[in-house]
C-alpha cells in the first residue's frame, strides 16, 4: 500500500506557534555530525510544512520503510492491548465468567478500595511534589552553574538512580525505624532520651513519601538536567540583551523551556510512586494500611480474587490518563524546538560567594539520599543483628554465604542480568521507533501509538503481572515459566517513561536535518538510522539505561511471573524481607547495584565511543 | 532422659497434631544404593519449604555434602508456597519435588487434589505413630510453637507479659512486634487456636495495641532482638531459639494459656520430575543428620535418639494447643480474611 494514500488524508499538521522554537529555526542547522552533505543545505530551516510531518511521498513509489514501522506499531498494540484486554474483561466479570458489575459495586467498601485509593493519591503527591523539590534546583546548579564539582555531583545522582527501590527501602529500615533505626539511635544518644523516644518512624505515611522520593528524584533531575543541558543560552541572552531582567529571563524564557521536562518530571514521579509495590509493601504494611498497589497484591493472594483486583485498577487507570490530559492542556499546543544542528554551549550563571553554600546543599541532599542509604546497607551486610553497634564482636561473613546458597543466587543474578540487558535494547529500539512515528506524524493513528506507548503506565505492574499470568499460560502463548514473560512485562512496563524520554528528545530536535537527508534521497528509515540516532545518541543510551534499572527495579509484576526456575534478584530480595533477612538483603542489594553500576557505565562508554545505538 | 520425651510426644504431640492420622500408613521405605544410584542421575531437587531459612539453608547443605547433588532451595512463608504451587500446577509447571509446609491443613488440600505420594521413609518408621500422615502423605519431620517473648535489655523479668492477655496491658503499646497468618502457617496455626481460646476480641483488641505487623513467624524474633520492639506478640520458637544460641539478648515466654503447636509436614509430590531425588530427599529429612541439624537450628524433633537441650524448656511444662489439620484446612480461608479486617492489612 502505497504510504501517501493513507496519509494524504492527514493535513499538513505544524507544530504550533513554537513562539521559542521559532528562533531557533533562523539558527543555522550546519548538519548533522557525522554527515558532511548537510552543511550545504542547513542554511534555512524555515521550509513549511515540514516534509517529515507530511509525509509527502511521491505517489506511487512504496516507502519500504513502513513495514518495520508498521510492524512496530503492531507490536506495541499487541504489547499493551492484550494485557488492557484482559484487566477490563475481568472486571467486568465475575468468577463464572458471566458479564457483571458485582466487582465495581465492591468499590464501595471503604477498607478495599476508597482508604488505600485515598492513602495512594496523598503519597504520590507527596513524592512527586518532593522530587521536584529536590530535583530542579539540584538540576539547575549543576547545568547551569558554576558550583564545583559538577561532574561528581551528577554522578552521585546516577548512584540514587541505580538503587531499586525495595533496597532503599530497607536501607531506610535500617536507619528510621523508630527502635532500632539507626538515626534514631543516635539522637537518643546526643539528645539523651529516653529507651523507646524516637525523632524518626519510617514506617508512616510520611516516611513513605521520603524513601519513595528520594528514589524517583533522579528521574526528574535527569529530565531537567537534559533540558538544561541542550537549552541553547542565545535565548537568554537575547531577552537580558532586550533588558530582561534575571527574574524575568528566567519567567518568560527559561522556565518555558524547562517546563516540559519539569512536568514530565513531576508526571513520572506521581506515576511511579502511585503504581509502585515495593516500598509500600515494606514500609506501609508494618504500619497497618494499605496503598492500592498492596491491596490489589492482597486480592491475589490464596484464594486470589482477580476479577475484583482488575476492577480496583481501573480508577488508576483513570486517574493516569486525567493526569496525561492535563500535562498536554497545560503545555497547550506549544511546542520547543530545541536543537537545530549546533548550538552555543550554554552560559552558567556565576554564583560568587554562594557557590559554596549551594554546594554544600547539594552535598547534603546526595548524602541523605544516596551515601547514606548506601552506607548503612554496607554496615549490616557485616552484622548478624543489624541494629548492634560495628565491632570486632559483632561483625560476621555469615550473611555472604547465607544469601548464596538460596535458590542458586547465581542463577537469579543471571537471569536478571539478561532479562535487563534484553529488555533495555529492545525497549530502546521500540521506543525511538515509536517516539519518532508520534513526534513525526509519521503514520496515520500516531495519536493512538503515542497514547498504547503510555497506557502501560496506568497499570500497576502487579496488575499487568496478573494479565500477562493469564495471556501466556495457555496456548499459543505458553510463556510462564520462562524468562520470556518477564522479557515483555519489563517492555510494557517500561514503555512509558522510554517512550515519554525518547518524545522529549524529538520534540527537541528540529526536523531539518531530517527534511534535509530525504531530500537527498534517504528513506524514512535510513534517516532514522543516520541522521536522527546519532544526534540522539546521548537521549538513546540514556532510555537504554532506563530501561535496563527499571527492569532492575521491577518488583510487583515480577513477582507473580516468576517460577523458582525463573527468579529474579527483585524476588529474592523481597522473599527475604518477609523473612526478615536485613542483613541477606543488605548483601545481595550491595551485589545487584553493583552490576547494575558495571552495565550502566559500560553502555555509556560504548554510546559515547563508538556511536553505538542499542538495538540497530 | 529420651524415654520420658518419647512418653510425652506420644502421648500429646504425636498422637494430637496428626489425630486425623487413622489409615494405615503404607510400608516404610528403606534406603538402598539403587535410589541414590538413580537420584544422583537427577541430579538436583527443588525443596519448597516454609522453614526457617537459616535451617533451610544448613539442612539442603547437609545434602549437598552427602550426596554431591543441588538443592534447589525456595524459602517462603507456607501460605505462599501453597498459593505458589497452586499457581505452578494451574499453569502445567511441576517444578517441585518435595514441599515442607508449617500449616498441615495444606495436606489436606494437597490430598484431595491428588497431588501428594505415599511415602514413609524407614527411618521415620520409628517415630510416634501419628507423626506420620493418613496413607503416608506427610511426616512431620520436625515441630515448633509460637509462642510470646520479649529483649531483655528492654524489658525486665518482673515486668514481661505471662500470658496472652497480658499482651493487652497498656504499656505494651507501641512496643509490639507481630508476624501475619496470611503469609505464615505457624501463625495461622496460632491465629485459629488463639480465637477459638481466647477469642476474636483478643484480637481485636491486640490490634489496638498499634503492633509492628511483619509477616513470617520468623521476623518477630529478629526485630525484637534488633530491639525495633520489646515485646514478641507472637514469634516462631525455632527462630528465637537459634538466635537465643547465638547471643541474642531473648527471652521467651510461654503464655500460660496455652501455646498452639507448629507441626512441619514434609510431602513428596506426585508429579515429581526427580521422583528418586525427591524420595532420597525425603530420606535424608527423616535421617538423624539431618534431625541434628533440625535440633541445632531450634526446631523440636520426633527422633528420640536425640536430647533437647538442657536450657529449652521442656514440652511437659508447657500447655500445648493441637490443632487438627482438618479443621484448619477448613478454617483458614475464613481466619485469615477475618484476621486482615481486623488489623488493617
Amino acid at each position: 500500500m502505497p504510504s501517501g494514500e493513507t496519509t494524504d488524508e492527514e493535513p499538513p499538521v505544524r507544530h504550533g506557534p513554537a513562539r521559542p522554537g521559532q528562533l531557533m529555526q533562523h539558527r543555522a542547522a550546519t548538519g548533522g555530525p557525522d554527515e558532511p552533505g548537510h552543511d550545504e543545505l542547513g542554511t534555512d530551516g524555515a521550509m513549511s510544512p515540514s516534509l517529515t510531518e507530511t509525509t509527502r511521498v511521491r505517489p506511487g513509489r512504496f516507502d519500504l520503510s513502513l513495514v518495520p514501522l508498521g510492524f512496530a506499531g503492531l507490536f506495541l498494540a499487541f504489547l499493551v492491548l492484550l494485557p488492557l484486554g484482559w484487566l477490563l474483561a475481568f472486571s467486568l466479570t465475575d468468577e463464572s465468567g458471566a458479564l457483571s458489575l458485582a466487582n465495581f459495586a465492591e468499590l464501595g467498601d471503604p477498607s478495599l478500595f476508597l482508604e488505600p485509593f485515598v492513602a495512594t493519591l496523598g503519597i504520590a503527591l507527596g513524592v512527586a511534589t518532593m522530587a521536584c523539590i529536590v530535583a530542579v534546583p539540584l538540576a539547575w546548579l549543576v547545568a547551569r552553574t558554576d558550583v564545583p564539582g559538577r561532574r561528581t555531583l551528577r554522578a552521585l545522582v546516577m548512584v540514587s538512580f541505580i538503587t531499586p527501590p525495595f533496597i532503599g527501602a530497607v536501607a531506610w529500615v535500617l536507619l528510621a525505624a523508630p527502635n532500632s533505626g539507626l538515626l534514631n539511635q543516635y539522637y537518643r544518644w546526643i539528645a539523651g532520651a529516653g529507651p523507646f523516644d524516637h525523632l524518626f518512624n519510617i514506617f508512616s505515611a510520611g516516611g513513605i513519601i521520603f524513601v519513595m522520593g528520594s528514589c524517583a528524584f533522579p528521574y526528574v533531575f535527569v529530565l531537567t538536567a537534559n533540558t538544561l543541558d541542550r537549552m541553547p543560552y542565545d535565548l537568554e541572552e537575547a531577552s537580558a540583551i532586550l533588558g530582561g531582567g534575571r527574574w524575568h529571563t528566567f519567567r518568560r524564557v527559561t522556565l518555558p523551556m524547562v517546563l516540559p521536562a519539569l512536568l514530565a518530571g513531576f508526571l513520572i514521579a506521581f506515576l511511579q510512586a502511585m503504581t509502585q509495590f515495593g516500598t509500600p509493601a515494606i514500609l506501609a504494611l508494618p504500619a497497618g494500611f494499605h496503598v492500592l498497589t498492596t491491596k490489589i497484591w492482597s486480592l491475589f493472594q490464596y484464594p486470589p480474587q482477580t476479577h475484583l483486583a482488575a476492577a480496583c485498577a481501573m480508577p488508576l487507570l483513570l486517574v493516569t490518563i486525567l493526569l496525561l490530559r492535563g500535562e498536554k492542556f497545560l503545555l497547550g499546543r506549544r511546542g520547543y524546538t530545541m536543537i537545530g544542528g549546533k548550538t552555543g554551549a550554554p552560559q552558567l550563571t556565576r554564583l560568587g560567594f554562594w557557590r559554596w553554600p549551594a554546594l554544600l546543599a547539594a552535598l547534603f541532599v546526595l548524602f541523605v539520599t544516596v551515601l547514606l542509604p548506601n552506607m548503612v546497607l554496607i554496615r549490616a551486610s557485616m552484622l548478624r543483628t543489624v541494629s548492634d553497634p560495628w565491632n570486632l564482636s559483632t561483625i560476621t561473613w555469615s550473611n555472604v554465604p547465607l544469601v548464596f546458597s538460596l535458590s542458586h543466587t547465581v542463577d537469579t543474578l543471571w537471569n536478571t542480568l539478561i532479562t535487563g540487558v534484553t529488555a533495555a535494547t529492545l525497549g530502546a529500539a521500540f521506543s525511538v521507533l515509536i517516539a519518532y512515528l508520534t513526534a513525526r506524524r509519521a503514520v496515520p493513528g500516531h495519536r493512538f501509538l503515542g497514547f498504547l506507548a503510555t497506557a502501560p503506565a496506568a497499570i500497576p505492574g502487579i496488575v499487568l503481572g496478573v494479565a500477562l499470568f493469564i495471556a501466556y499460560t495457555r496456548p499459543p502463548f505458553q510463556l510462564y515459566g520462562t524468562l520470556w514473560i518477564l522479557l515483555l512485562a519489563f517492555l510494557t512496563i517500561e514503555m512509558p517513561p522510554a517512550y515519554q524520554q525518547m518524545q522529549a528528545a524529538f520534540r527537541g530536535l528540529n526536523p531539518e536535518l531530517e527534511d534535509a537527508s530525504r531530500i537527498l534521497g534517504a528513506g524514512r528509515l535510513k534517516s532514522l538510522v543516520s541522521v536522527v540516532a546519532p544526534l540522539l545518541k546521548s537521549s538513546v543510551a540514556a532510555t537504554w539505561c532506563f530501561v535496563f534499572i527499571g527492569s532492575i527495579r521491577e518488583l510487583s509484576a515480577t513477582i507473580l511471573l516468576t517460577t523458582s526456575n525463573t527468579k529474579l534478584v527483585s524476588v529474592l530480595i523481597y522473599d527475604l524481607n518477609e523473612g526478615g533477612q536485613l542483613g541477606g538483603i543488605a548483601v545481595l542489594g550491595l551485589v545487584l547495584m553493583a552490576v547494575t553500576a558495571v552495565v550502566v557505565i559500560a553502555a555509556n562508554r560504548l554510546a559515547n565511543v563508538g556511536g553505538m545505538v542499542p538495538g540497530r | 532422659m529420651p524415654i520420658s520425651r518419647r512418653a510425652v510426644l506420644t502421648a500429646t504431640a504425636g498422637l494430637a497434631i496428626a489425630r486425623t492420622a487413622r489409615a494405615a500408613p503404607p510400608e516404610p521405605a528403606v534406603l538402598t544404593p539403587d535410589l541414590i544410584d538413580a537420584a544422583k542421575k537427577e541430579g538436583k531437587i527443588a525443596w519448597y519449604t516454609a522453614d526457617d531459612l537459616v535451617l533451610a539453608t544448613r539442612v539442603s547443605k547437609g545434602f549437598e555434602t552427602k550426596y554431591g547433588m543441588s538443592v534447589q532451595l525456595e524459602r517462603s512463608g507456607a501460605e505462599r508456597i501453597y498459593q505458589r504451587i497452586a499457581q505452578e500446577y494451574g499453569s502445567n509447571i511441576s517444578e517441585v519435588d518435595v514441599a515442607t509446609t508449617s500449616d498441615l491443613g495444606h495436606t489436606v488440600s494437597w490430598n484431595a487434589s491428588g497431588w501428594l505420594a505415599s511415602f514413609v521413609p524407614s527411618e521415620a518408621a520409628h517415630w510416634a505413630e501419628k507423626a506420620i500422615g493418613p496413607n503416608g502423605i506427610y511426616i512431620v519431620d520436625k515441630f515448633t510453637m509460637v509462642m510470646s517473648g520479649y529483649n531483655s535489655r528492654l524489658v525486665k523479668a518482673e515486668d514481661a507479659p505471662k500470658s496472652w492477655e497480658d499482651l493487652l496491658d497498656p504499656k505494651w503499646k507501641g512496643k509490639l512486634v507481630k508476624a501475619h497468618p496470611g503469609y505464615s502457617g505457624a501463625i495461622t496455626n496460632e491465629t485459629y487456636a488463639l480465637s477459638h481460646l481466647l477469642g476474636w476480641e483478643f484480637y481485636e483488641k491486640l490490634a489496638k495495641q498499634g503492633v509492628l505487623q511483619v509477616q513470617s513467624a520468623t521476623d518477630p524474633p529478629m526485630r525484637c532482638a534488633q530491639g525495633e520492639r520489646a515485646v514478641m506478640a507472637d514469634a516462631a520458637e525455632v527462630t528465637a531459639l537459634r538466635l537465643i544460641a547465638e547471643g541474642a539478648p531473648l527471652v521467651l515466654v510461654y503464655p500460660t494459656e496455652g501455646v498452639p503447636v507448629v507441626g512441619v509436614g514434609s510431602v513428596l509430590m506426585q508429579k515429581s520430575q526427580r521422583p528418586n531425588a525427591a524420595r532420597l530427599f525425603m530420606h535424608y529429612l527423616a535421617s538423624s543428620e539431618c534431625q541434628k541439624i533440625n535440633m541445632e537450628n531450634g526446631s523440636r524433633s520426633f527422633d528420640t535418639t536425640l536430647a533437647e537441650p538442657a536450657s529449652w524448656t521442656p514440652l511437659a511444662k508447657i500447655k500445648l494447643l493441637f490443632n487438627d489439620p482438618v479443621d484448619l484446612a477448613r478454617e483458614a480461608e475464613e481466619i485469615k480474611k477475618h484476621y486482615s479486617k481486623i488489623f488493617g492489612v
